[in-house]
């Protein structure tokens, strides 16, 4: 058993570590703090900060890597008991994430099944009890399989079940809120009584997070019994794929953003700052680059990457770093052609902000370009760039469903949403319909879309001065 | 006016010429010409003879950029580079891995590309602006708060899964219309009824959010004010001046995108099986076609620029401030 850092884990928790410096500094600053207090305020974005982060920690679970080979079973003759679960997986490299639900990777079927079904969902030929060849639907392998006739139906077995999760959530719950509460009042017994700003509606988090932990536990602790999203064609549980397919979403929304803003950073401000012939070649450069249909130019070095990754197959010592390059390339790809935008307003303002007296006085004082940059036009450019960014990540997350589709987007064995929605429509021609793979896929890329897109309105409404109240 | 396209069009050669060489660069130079023969006559029975006579036969038998074999103006001329681009800039975008020629091809599929995005531009366009303007009139009433709501809803749905939808309910389940296809002149609107609604409905989020925010921006002009202190009814001021005043900050968005209608949606045609541009782009990316995609991201740019010479042309129709000089 070893860990594996794949090359989107060090970016991803690189830029974790970026985040957590910027909350930093938005704690220090004055201003700052009172804006994010601000966008918080609202109720709706309270609540989208809960699910945008409830999000972010399984993007993170997915992105720690363990490598179980053979030692890991010679050495473990101990926990195999402690994790009855761990010793039937396949060797090969697993996620944090895959691992604390393994047994949805053990507990695969033979074929399609519906959610909380206990018969395969077509007929199919083989030997009944008595050993006559018979056509009818096979029981499956596992989900459902607990029950027997005695014990009642489904339905009543999953209410049954119902009430451990439930409890799990609410005991969940009640630890957060008396330790937040513990927090809150000590920070309302060192305030200022001059300065009491409004309240932040910590009701409405309370509730979101309640909510989600007690969906993730209830279908968390009926997945041991059932497969609560169902099985896609192979048998694998679609539960699982949609969890999984969380890094995959989450990481092209993140981590191209971190490939671009350097990009359109640099390029912008010193476009609007030095002006003359780097303005120049900077304009050109993005004007040529806009002009390229985004889709086309994306499939083009997509393709071409292709090809160097089939002619180069000894590059890669498994399928998840060949799976992982590829998620890699198409980040950097995305974080290549989606820059101009945001590089054209920051030119724009920048040329806007050096007009301004502070600058002349800056530059009269003998201050040079970098430092005049760094303390006068980049603080002032801060709240475009986070305007940009927030936007930015719905439209990559549904941008990658879009080039999955078209054939340009992460590696085929990369669980994402894009895949399954591309496997749903061959399955929507069936008969009858198999929906549960289109339907986990919409739930799950639906709830993240619009908590980013309700949360990056706030976002702006609140930073951006010129945004009609 | 006329000297100010012409320099406009000038300008646009050395943007082209940029695109060529980025195209060029991802064809050519990271997948060398010895790549794509060794690709093209499989991997096993090639030999040195083999690849050289491949490329004669395809023109690639030029040295990238500089041919130093050749002197004079030769040596730039005479690389697969200028040859490359000369023959993108007359239009002639060679054959295709399936031995058709690209340009009729392109000139056969735009059409029924058009028949599909010209009146999904046109009809979204529309009710997005109307939508809007109805939103701003009601603004800060509850109405205001759902239609934003919904909005951003329909925003946050996946596009691929307004087409799988409308699919089955419209043409699997209710059969109000065929699943795909498409026929030339009035027996092509059945087919072209549904990709159309599909594309009108999930364009219309972000079209009223934007036009709102638009209109609203100009709601809060002094000259409003005054034109309401004048006496004028709401719907005056909303039609008379906000509609007009919002219309430069709607162009500038909007026109650059009419040529770029030619070039068809990737997604829908692929989806209703319509016979376009942009099923044929996909079709190509599936197969790997190199040709056919540096046509299509040639043409794409040679769009883009006659949409941004177009956008500085629409000022001038409805702002009587601009002059083009």
């Amino acid at each position: 058993m070893s860990m594996i850092w794949l090359w989107t884990d060090l970016m991803v928790w690189a830029l974790l570590g970026v985040i957590v410096l910027g909350i930093r500094s938005i704690l220090k600053s004055e201003q700052a703090r009172k804006q994010w207090h601000k966008i918080f305020e609202s109720r709706i974005a309270m609540a989208s900060a809960v699910v945008l982060l409830f999000y972010l920690v399984f993007a993170l679970m997915g992105s720690v890597h363990i490598k179980l080979d053979h030692n890991a079973y010679e050495q473990s003759g101990s926990s195999i008991k402690e994790s009855p679960a761990n010793s039937t997986l396949p060797i090969g490299v697993y996620s944090l994430l895959e691992l604390s639900m393994s047994h949805l990777i053990t507990h695969s079927e033979r074929t399609y099944s519906a959610p909380f079904a206990t018969h395969e969902y077509s007929t199919s030929i083989g030997l009944d009890g008595d050993g006559q060849v018979a056509q009818g639907y096979r029981p499956l392998i596992f989900g459902g399989q607990h029950l027997t006739p005695e014990n009642g139906s489904v339905l009543w077995d999953v209410f049954t079940k119902s009430l451990l999760p439930f409890m799990v959530a609410l005991g969940v719950i009640i630890f957060m809120v008396v330790i937040h509460g513990y927090f809150r009042f000590q920070a309302f017994a060192r305030r200022d009584i001059n300065e009491t700003p409004k309240a932040l509606p910590w009701n409405t988090a309370y509730v979101t997070f309640f909510t989600l932990t007690l969906l993730f536990a209830w279908f968390y602790y009926l997945s041991y019994f059932y497969h609560v999203l169902g099985t896609d064609k192979v048998g694998q549980d679609v539960f699982l794929q949609s969890v999984k397919s969380i890094r995959t979403g989450v990481l092209i929304g993140l981590l191209t953003t971190l490939v671009m803003l350097p990009l359109a950073l640099i390029l912008g401000i010193s476009a609007g700052y030095f002006k003359g012939w780097v303005d120049d070649v900077i304009q050109y450069l993005y004007t040529t680059l806009n002009s390229i249909p985004g889709v086309l130019l994306i499939a083009a070095a997509v393709l071409v990457m292709q090809v160097i990754i089939s002619q180069h197959s000894d590059w890669f010592g498994s399928t998840e770093e060949r799976a992982d390059l590829r998620l890699l390339f198409l980040i950097f790809i995305l974080g290549l052609t989606s820059w101009t935008g945001l590089c054209r307003l920051l030119r724009a303002e920048t040329l806007k902000i050096s007009q301004i007296e502070f600058v002349s006085a800056a530059k009269s004082f003998g201050l040079g370009p970098i430092k005049i940059i760094k303390n006068h036009i980049l603080p002032n450019l801060m709240h475009l760039v986070l305007i940009a960014l927030v936007l930015d990540f719905s439209g990559l997350v549904l941008a990658e469903a879009v080039l999955s589709y078209v054939g340009v987007g992460v590696d085929p064995t990369t669980a994402s949403w894009g895949n399954m929605i591309n496997q749903a429509r061959l399955e929507m021609a069936r008969e009858p319909m198999v929906w549960w793979s289109l339907f986990s896929a919409f739930c799950f890329m639906f709830t993240l879309v619009l908590a980013a897109n309700l949360f990056s309105d706030r976002v702006q409404t609140v930073l951006d001065p010129r945004r009609v109240h | 006016m006329f000297a100010y396209i012409v320099r406009r069009l000038l300008f646009a050669f050395p943007i082209l010429l940029g695109v060529n060489f980025i195209t060029f660069a991802l064809f050519f130079m990271v997948n060398t010409p010895d790549d794509m023969a060794r690709a093209q006559l499989g991997a096993k029975q090639t030999t040195p003879e083999l690849i050289a006579s491949w490329k004669v036969e395809h023109g690639y038998d030029k040295p990238l950029f500089i041919n130093a074999d050749k002197g004079g103006i030769k040596t730039i001329t005479e690389t697969l580079f200028v040859q490359e681009s000369l023959k993108l800039f007359t239009f002639d975008f060679g054959q295709s891995d399936s031995g058709r020629q690209i340009t009729a091809d392109i000139y056969e599929r735009m059409w029924p590309s058009l028949a599909i995005a010209l009146p999904t531009f046109i009809i979204g366009l529309v009710t997005s602006i109307s939508l809007a303007l109805l939103i701003v009139l009601f603004r800060g009433t509850p109405l205001d708060t759902a239609t934003m709501m919904i909005a951003v809803g329909i925003m946050s749905v996946s596009g691929l899964f307004y087409i799988i939808a409308g699919q089955v309910l419209f043409s699997k389940t209710w059969h109000w219309v065929p699943i795909s296809g498409y026929a030339e002149g009035w027996e092509g609107v059945k087919f072209l009824i549904l990709p159309v609604l599909i594309g009108v409905f999930s364009g219309i989020g972000s079209g009223v959010r934007w036009y709102r925010s638009i209109f609203l921006e100009e709601m809060n002009k002094d000259y409003i004010r005054t034109a309401r202190a004048k006496g004028l009814s709401e719907r005056q001021v909303l039609f008379g001046h906000v509609l007009q005043n919002g219309m430069l900050p709607i162009l500038t968005g909007v026109v650059v995108v009419i040529p770029t209608l030619f070039m068809g949606s990737l997604i829908m045609e692929s989806f209703f099986g319509i016979p376009g541009l942009g099923s044929y782009t996909i079709d190509a990316i599936n197969a790997q076609d190199f040709g056919i995609v540096k046509a299509m991201v040639f043409i794409g740019s040679v769009l883009y620029i006659i949409g941004l010479v177009l956008t500085d042309i629409s000022y001038t129709l409805f702002d009587p401030r601009v002059k083009l000089s």
